[in-house]
């Protein structure tokens, strides 16, 4: 078997950009992985053959002087919830649906930076879950471990990214289904601030708590993909000049976590300091209605879209997605109302914690565990037995539901081997900032494995 | 406002009557969660009364 090429796009770059390697090759290497790894389920569909002529184009303008930039002839993986012209967007479900006419605004974004769309990735049913393993297509298996759930929704991106069948991606996130794969899976993904980046030619979940953004193999990468995607570009930042503020929040967010990304968050913690930065202990006041606040908005929103689709193919469902979906039907509006009422409480106090703890970011776990087994209903969380769904969504949901931009950035492994996976919180609308401060976490702070 | 304990014997019957019936379990852990929610939002709407009553003036 090839080694999978696992390099990060800032490195390879400069390599396409002098002619030293062409996009060819690397589509190639990213074809011949996934060619080699099925059992992972990856993608939907594959699109070879395009990919190829699209590489050869690429490879001509570069070689003639037209280079975009540094996405040009970079293979990406694009979630199959994302429209993508002249195919059709699954969303993982054996619902009919047509070919697409046209490109996602964000999808016209890539292209015109000159990457290259290789396929379109696996993922929980209409990204209604966080494990992948509903899928009218299979389940997702994660590349540390066959037997594991890849996260989800995004679990097909992230499975991917890891095992170098594409250098970057993209996911959506509702309750954290960038972060969530992205931590199972030992890779980066970024949650940008709400309302950043386009969703329309998304198939929605929940219209207020959707966001589309970019999974990579480093924070760096994420960078360049979150910059093509908003359409401008950040100021460069040495890394090393300045110092953070970073505020691990206690209580809801460290109380039930598994030993090993207790450590991975000490270890962090102590690196951090080690190199100058200040973390600060915060607790974020009323976190603890997190789940309740999160279902009652999310579902009411997935039932407005999926009401007339249950009505007409419920059948063709998977079975778990659509008895949730179902019940997302009973809820009242006027729970929607107060739940809605609430978010409001939810993001004065992140804000009030940043604010009172004069902290730049916030430094928490990402996941509870490692990545659960394939299939499992409930999983064991510091010695308590809780249901998968809701213990994975406990730590990203609420950036969700208040918009902070969120980053998952891979904390050191346990014994196992096993990823587990950090967050880093930045304040709202401060994408950019959150983006400098995980580029000198990932520089600097973030411990040897 | 709706008792939860009546939205919830309403919605498991109807949940029965369109075939159903394993939505059971499903709604019984909404109900919950519902009831959560209600009672941070009633709590809150108490302290933000509190809260307002407290930090009015009286000119008089």
């Amino acid at each position: 078997m090839t080694s999978p090429d696992l390099r990060r796009i800032v490195d390879v770059a400069p390599l396409v950009r002098a002619g030293e390697i062409s996009p060819i090759d690397l589509v190639q290497s990213c074809l011949t992985q996934a060619d080699a790894r099925p059992e992972l389920n990856a993608f939907i569909s594959r699109l070879d053959s395009h990919a190829l002529e699209e590489a050869e184009r690429h490879d001509r303008e570069i070689r003639s002087g037209k280079y975009r930039g540094p996405l040009h002839g970079i293979p990406i993986a694009v979630k199959d919830l994302i429209d993508i012209a002249g195919t059709k967007t699954t969303s993982g479900s054996a619902l009919p649906v047509e070919t697409s006419s046209i490109d996602a605004p964000v999808i016209r974004s890539l292209k015109e930076a000159g990457a290259i769309i290789i396929g379109k990735t696996n993922l929980h049913e209409f990204a209604f879950g966080t494990t992948s393993d509903e899928s009218a297509f299979g389940p997702v298996r994660n590349p540390h471990d066959t037997t594991r759930s890849a996260g989800g929704s995004s679990g097909g991106s992230a499975a991917a990214l890891a095992a170098g069948m594409c250098f970057g991606a993209l996911g959506t996130d509702t309750g954290g289904s960038i972060r969530i794969p992205s931590s199972a899976c030992g890779t980066v993904g970024l949650k940008p601030t709400i309302d950043e980046i386009s969703c329309e030619g998304v198939v929605p979940l929940s219209t207020t708590l959707d966001h589309v953004g970019p999974m990579t193999r480093s924070v760096a990468d994420a960078a360049l993909l979150y910059d093509v995607l908003v359409g401008h570009s950040r100021p460069s930042t040495a890394f090393g000049e300045k110092r953070f503020t970073f505020g691990v929040a206690h209580g809801y967010f460290c109380d039930r976590i598994d030993e090993g990304v207790r450590q991975a968050l000490d270890r962090a913690r102590t690196a951090l300091t080690d190199r100058g930065h200040s973390v600060v202990d915060l607790e974020i006041e009323h976190a603890s209605i997190t789940p309740d606040v999160y279902l009652h908005i999310c579902l009411p929103e997935a039932a407005a879209f999926h009401g007339p689709l249950l009505d007409r193919f419920a059948a063709r469902y998977c079975a778990g997605v659509r008895l949730r979906l179902e019940m997302s039907r009973y809820i009242l509006g006027e729970d929607y109302a107060r739940a809605m009422r609430l978010r409001r409480v939810l993001i004065n106090a992140v804000d009030a914690a940043m604010d009172g703890a004069g902290c730049d970011a916030l430094l928490l776990p990402a996941q509870p565990t490692a990545a659960p087994p394939l299939g499992a209903a409930t999983m064991i969380v510091a010695g308590k037995e809780e249901p998968v769904r809701g213990a994975m969504l406990r730590l990203t949901q609420l950036f969700n539901i208040t918009g902070h931009p969120s980053i998952a950035i891979p904390g050191s492994h346990d014994t196992d081997r096993l990823p587990r996976g950090l967050q880093l919180v930045g304040r709202r609308q401060q994408t950019a900032q959150l983006l400098e401060i995980a580029g000198e976490f990932e520089a600097q702070g973030r411990p040897s494995c | 406002m709706t008792q939860i304990d009546a939205w919830l014997a309403s919605a498991i019957a109807d949940a029965e009557r369109r075939g159903l019936p394993q939505l059971k379990p499903l709604l019984e852990t909404l109900a919950k969660s519902t009831a959560a929610l209600r009672r941070a939002d009633e709590e809150l709407a108490r302290d933000r009364r509190f809260a307002s009553t407290n930090s009015s003036t009286d000119p008089t």
